[in-house]
């Protein structure tokens, strides 16, 4: 067994730059490179691309990423995990033409599958789960036809898995973020499932590195004291066998390391943190000592966990009716009254024509005259230079919403004087995805791995 | 006691959880946070983020980060894609506690060195 092992997130997200991965193949050592593509609403997108095209519904931008740098993963002998397969793992393994391509053979390709449960709704229903809504309470039964995606958020065990199968990429649909380290730590070590507190402090590393660069200095308070912040390294998990472990980055990279740039990632999206849920283990994010024991080096040890939950989280989504946002720059003198003036002659030209939106179903927003910070006094929000005007709607009605779009252009000719910015032209009514967060039996969802070689 | 703003003895990150988002303070330093434990309740956090909060406001702490985590519960106009916000996800809400202004113990302030780069000044 390794005494330790270099496992490295290198995209936060679907967007993320592609030069977080590149450069952490080429700047150090990496035992395992880990990518995370999915958020919630891109599942339900997939799905949909997947309905128009069989071939469609992963992240087409990992391939290229594959291609790109098929020669240092050869060279290296790193190993991707990536949840890249979105609502269909099996198209995603056109990585393997890649290789061939490149006259790459015997690379090993895994994909997960069993997360997607879109198609078994009727029957997990009939079965007795009622996939009741986490926020509201509500069961799924009255609102099945409108649901557009549904998939399991699976654990680490299957990506262990097909790691012992020989994979070195591995492709998964939807899983918890943590997981694409922890199967990495789990297949080099064997840990198991009741070793918690390792399974735990997997968890823990997990989630300081699933945004990438927001642990290594990104999006941190202090932004002036961050160096180079413009070569930013991604970050890199030493981990050991006992489950403490160090995050680190490369040696001549921007960005860094640092306790306080650590907590600011193990603070991020944090809900109560002494229960932090996961297929896997119930991390307590409270439990561990956090220090500096070097520069770019912040070690976390201790790290306790309890046994998890005999559920799965679902993420589903749903057709939750439509929007429509538009913007245009009103410049001063007096922008902002300006501005306000313009805000009012639409919602005025609309009830004319008998389009009016609720309270809630619209949204005004003088953008540079304090949006972000609403009712926190703020200098010079009062008199901005120049305003971006951005108004919006939503609602059931597509047609009501697309009505909209039509009203904002015309005060450029129509308002009060300079007001620009409207190159984007009108904007169109476009679908509001709704989530739906429920739970599911763990025993009712089989996961598969399979294996094809270059 | 002088009257600073939060960023002077505290940093913060903020993120999207559903229909509202969760904003963590991290104080600078020990002095810092046990000032921070007793004073910044959920009650004068949800006065002061009332403008785009219309929810309750949570707190859970974690002493061994130094972190104190709010949740603002109805801070994102609809949760996910449902909402018409520039800030859709909470991006932002961190740094609008870090801009609240508050009377912090001389002892304190000492105890807890302004930094080169301290966020929104």
């Amino acid at each position: 067994m390794k005494d330790k092992v270099l496992i490295a997130n290198g995209q936060g997200f679907w967007g993320d730059s592609i030069l977080g991965p590149v450069r952490l193949l080429r700047e150090g050592p990496l035992d395992y490179l880990t990518l995370d593509y999915l958020a919630e609403v891109t599942m339900s997108i997939m799905q949909k691309l997947k309905s128009r095209d069989p071939s469609k519904g992963y992240a087409t931008d990992f391939v290229q990423l594959i291609d790109r740098v098929l020669p240092d993963l050869v060279e290296k002998g790193t190993r991707v995990v990536a949840n890249a397969g979105g609502v269909n793992p099996r198209a995603c393994m056109e990585v393997l033409e890649v290789c061939r391509k490149q006259g790459v053979s015997g690379i090993k390709v895994a994909i997960v599958e069993g997360d997607d449960i879109l198609t078994d709704l009727p029957q997990l229903i009939e079965a007795g789960e009622t996939f009741a809504n986490m926020d509201t309470g509500e069961p799924l039964a009255g609102f099945l036809d409108q649901v557009t995606s549904a998939n399991v958020y699976l654990g680490a065990f299957p990506i262990a898995e097909a790691l012992a199968q020989g994979a070195q990429i591995v492709i998964t649909g939807r899983g918890t973020d943590p997981g694409l380290v922890i199967g990495p730590m789990i297949h080099e070590f064997g840990w198991r499932e009741g070793e918690w507190d390792r399974l735990a402090a997997g968890t823990v590393a997990g989630h300081i590195v699933e945004c990438g660069a927001q642990c290594t200095g990104g999006n941190h308070t202090d932004w002036r004291a961050i160096p180079d912040l413009g070569m930013v390294g991604y970050p890199i998990i030493e981990m050991t066998p006992s489950g403490d472990f160090v995050i680190t980055k490369h040696a001549g990279t921007g960005g860094r390391v640092d306790r306080d740039s650590v907590v600011h990632q193990l603070a991020y999206e944090m809900g109560d943190p002494a229960a932090y849920l996961t297929p896997d283990v119930i991390a307590d994010f409270t439990s561990f000592a956090i220090e500096e024991t070097g520069p770019e080096r912040v070690a976390i040890t201790g790290v306790k966990g309890s046994a998890a939950t005999p559920t799965y989280k679902v993420s589903m989504s749903y057709q939750a009716g439509w929007k429509s946002v538009g913007q245009l720059t009103v410049c001063g003198p007096d922008a902002l009254a300006k501005a306000q003036l313009c805000a009012d002659i639409v919602w005025q030209r609309l009830a004319y024509d008998g389009y009016e939106y609720g309270e809630d179903e619209r949204m005004v927003e003088f953008v540079g005259a304090n949006v972000c910070h609403a009712g926190i006094d703020v200098a010079g929000a009062a008199d901005p230079a120049e305003v971006v005007l951005r108004m919006g709607v939503k609602g059931p009605d597509r047609s009501k919403v697309d009505r909209f779009g039509s009203e904002l252009v015309p005060l450029v000719t129509s308002g009060p004087p300079g007001v620009t910015g409207f190159a984007g032209g009108r904007p169109k009514a476009t679908e509001i995805i709704g989530y739906w967060p429920a739970l599911v039996s763990k025993d009712r969802i089989q996961t598969t791995v399979t294996t094809e070689e270059s | 006691m002088p009257k600073v703003l939060l960023s002077r003895i505290a940093m913060a990150r903020s993120g999207d959880k559903g229909e509202g988002s969760n904003a963590g303070v991290i104080a600078r330093s020990e002095p810092a946070y046990l000032f921070l434990k007793e004073t910044l309740t959920s009650e004068v956090v949800r006065a002061h983020v009332a403008g785009f909060n219309h929810g309750k406001v949570r707190r859970y702490d974690a002493d061994n980060m130094r972190v104190l985590n709010f949740l603002l519960e109805d801070s994102l106009g609809g949760g996910g894609s449902a909402s018409l916000k520039t800030d859709a996800q909470g991006k932002t809400h961190g740094l609008a506690l870090l801009r609240m202004e508050l009377e912090v113990p001389q002892t304190v302030l000492d105890a807890t060195p302004p930094t080169q780069g301290e966020g929104p000044a």
